[in-house]
Parts: C-alpha cells; sequence; structure tokens
C-alpha cells in the first residue's frame, strides 16, 4: 500500500500535469501494463487540468496497492451545478484563457469516464468538487 | 514515413530528436485541443498542432505520441525541450500553416488516426 499527495494550484498550467507525469513514472517503475498505465494517466491528467482551469486549485490523494489504483481529486470550488450536463461531450464553460492553453473541448470528463473502472464525482456549489476514479490493474 | 523524409517534405526543423531522423511513424493526427487527442488510442503517431506550451508536451507524454509537429513557426520554450527530453518526445517546428502542412504530410502517405 502506498500514500501519495500533490498539491495543485489554481491558474498554473506551467506545471500542469507534474502529478500526472509523477504517477507515470511510479506506475512504470511497477511494471503495470502500458495500456493501462495510459488509461490512468490521461484520467488523471484531465482531472488535474481541471482542478487548475475551472477551480481553485485543490489536492490530489493517490492511493496504490496490488489491485488497484485510487486517485482523488479534491478542489477547493467554485463546484459544479449540473454534474450531468458537465459529463456530455462538448459542453464547456473554459474562459478564454484555459483555451488560449489548449483545452475547452468539453472532452474531460468524459474521457475520464472512459478510461476509469470506477468514477463517482460529488461537487457542491461554493464549495468544491471531489472526483474519485478507480482502475484495476487485472481486469 | 521517416523523420528525414517529414523534415524534407516541410523544410521542417528538428528541435529535439537530431539523433532519431531514421524513427518512423505510420500515423497522424491534427488538433489544438488537448482533450481532443487524449482521446486517442492509437499511440506512437505524429501531433501536428499549433498548441505549443507545456501542456502540448505533457498532452503528448500521457498519450504516448512519440512525435509533435509546431506549425507557423512556432516558439519552442527551454521548457518544453526539457519536458520533451525527459520523455523521449521528438520535436519538429515547420513554418507553413496547418492546412498546407497536413495537406503536404497526406498527400506524402501519412495515414489519418481515423
Ligand atoms: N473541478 C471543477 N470545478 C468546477 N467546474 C468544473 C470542474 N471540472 C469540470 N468543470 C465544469 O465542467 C465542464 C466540463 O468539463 P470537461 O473537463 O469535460 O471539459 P473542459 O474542461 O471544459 O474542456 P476539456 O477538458 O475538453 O479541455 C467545464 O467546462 C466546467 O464548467
Ligand atoms: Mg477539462
Amino acid at each position: 500500500m502506498m500514500h501519495t499527495e500533490f498539491i495543485v494550484v489554481e491558474g498554473d498550467f506551467a506545471n500542469a500535469g507534474k502529478a500526472s507525469s509523477e504517477i507515470k513514472k511510479t506506475l512504470k517503475q511497477l511494471n503495470i501494463d502500458n495500456q493501462k498505465i495510459k488509461k490512468i494517466v490521461v484520467a488523471v491528467y484531465e482531472a488535474e487540468v481541471n482542478a487548475i482551469a475551472h477551480a481553485y486549485g485543490g489536492t490530489i490523494f493517490v492511493d496504490l496497492d496490488e489491485e488497484k489504483i485510487c486517485v482523488l481529486i479534491k478542489d477547493k470550488g467554485p463546484g459544479i451545478p449540473d454534474i450531468a450536463r458537465a459529463m456530455e461531450k462538448g459542453y464547456s464553460t473554459a474562459s478564454a484563457k484555459v483555451r488560449e492553453m489548449g483545452f475547452g473541448a468539453g472532452m474531460g470528463l468524459p474521457n475520464i469516464k472512459n478510461n476509469v473502472d470506477e468514477l463517482d464525482i460529488q461537487s457542491e456549489v461554493g464549495v468544491g468538487t471531489e472526483i474519485k476514479m478507480i482502475v484495476n490493474f487485472n481486469s | 514515413m521517416k523523420i528525414t523524409d517529414i523534415v524534407k517534405i516541410l523544410d521542417a526543423q528538428v528541435i529535439v530528436g537530431r539523433e532519431d531522423m531514421d524513427y518512423s511513424i505510420d500515423h497522424g493526427f491534427a488538433s489544438d485541443l488537448m482533450s481532443d487527442v487524449l482521446t486517442l488510442e492509437e499511440e506512437h503517431l505524429i501531433l501536428i498542432t499549433g498548441l505549443c506550451n507545456n501542456q502540448t508536451i505533457r498532452t503528448a507524454e500521457m498519450a504516448n505520441i512519440s512525435v509533435i509537429l509546431f506549425v507557423r513557426n512556432k516558439q519552442v520554450s527551454e521548457d518544453m525541450i526539457e519536458l520533451a527530453l525527459e520523455n523521449d518526445i521528438i520535436i519538429l517546428s515547420c513554418k507553413y500553416s496547418m492546412f498546407r502542412t497536413v495537406g503536404l504530410l497526406y498527400e506524402n502517405g501519412l495515414v489519418p488516426v481515423y
């Protein structure tokens, strides 16, 4: 069992992807299947960028054991008013700055869903969003 | 299609990966939207893009994309070069527009992802 945490900072696009990159290195060292690694890091990267682009930063908690990886991305708001709508392909409220950074296709959350075995999104407007994802190594 | 061929066809510059001129790639994908790129199952392709920042390299890292080609003479930063070196990503740059670049590569046999 291994536990790691990463802090992500609002608007810090220069460092977006650092946490996902660290996770990728760890999984490679553990000889996890490459296809699995890609699924995990694409999902975490999308969530990491969302916390930087749409929220006021937050923390990524990673728990790893022999069977699975569990990643929780907890941000400090503003929350998602309509999660079902946010999950739709193409739905995006990305700002001009976020679009300039190459994001805002409205594909991030659908991408996450496609790549993980379990996904749970909890969000409260004015408080924050928690995205929990699990990928099993042997499925 | 080898990196040398791409360089010839586009009169491109090799920013990272001068020792990989024989590296060969079959498929190409063009987009400025990173989440669009992150939907691809295909790997080891060439990403043709006008988006030139750290996130372009990070996206390639996560998606196992091995070659990035920047169009329209984009300036590649030191940070980006470092990230590319760390992740064995080849970076090319050309002065042509996206439309012309993609057209030339297609005409010369680079295969679309879908
Ligand atoms: N952590 C978050 N906090 C607040 N709102 C969020 C958060 N994550 C997503 N959203 C909202 O959900 C929308 C859809 O998110 P999604 O990741 O699918 O697309 P995007 O980030 O806008 O674009 P892309 O991910 O394709 O670059 C966002 O535009 C935003 O309105
Ligand atoms: Mg997103």
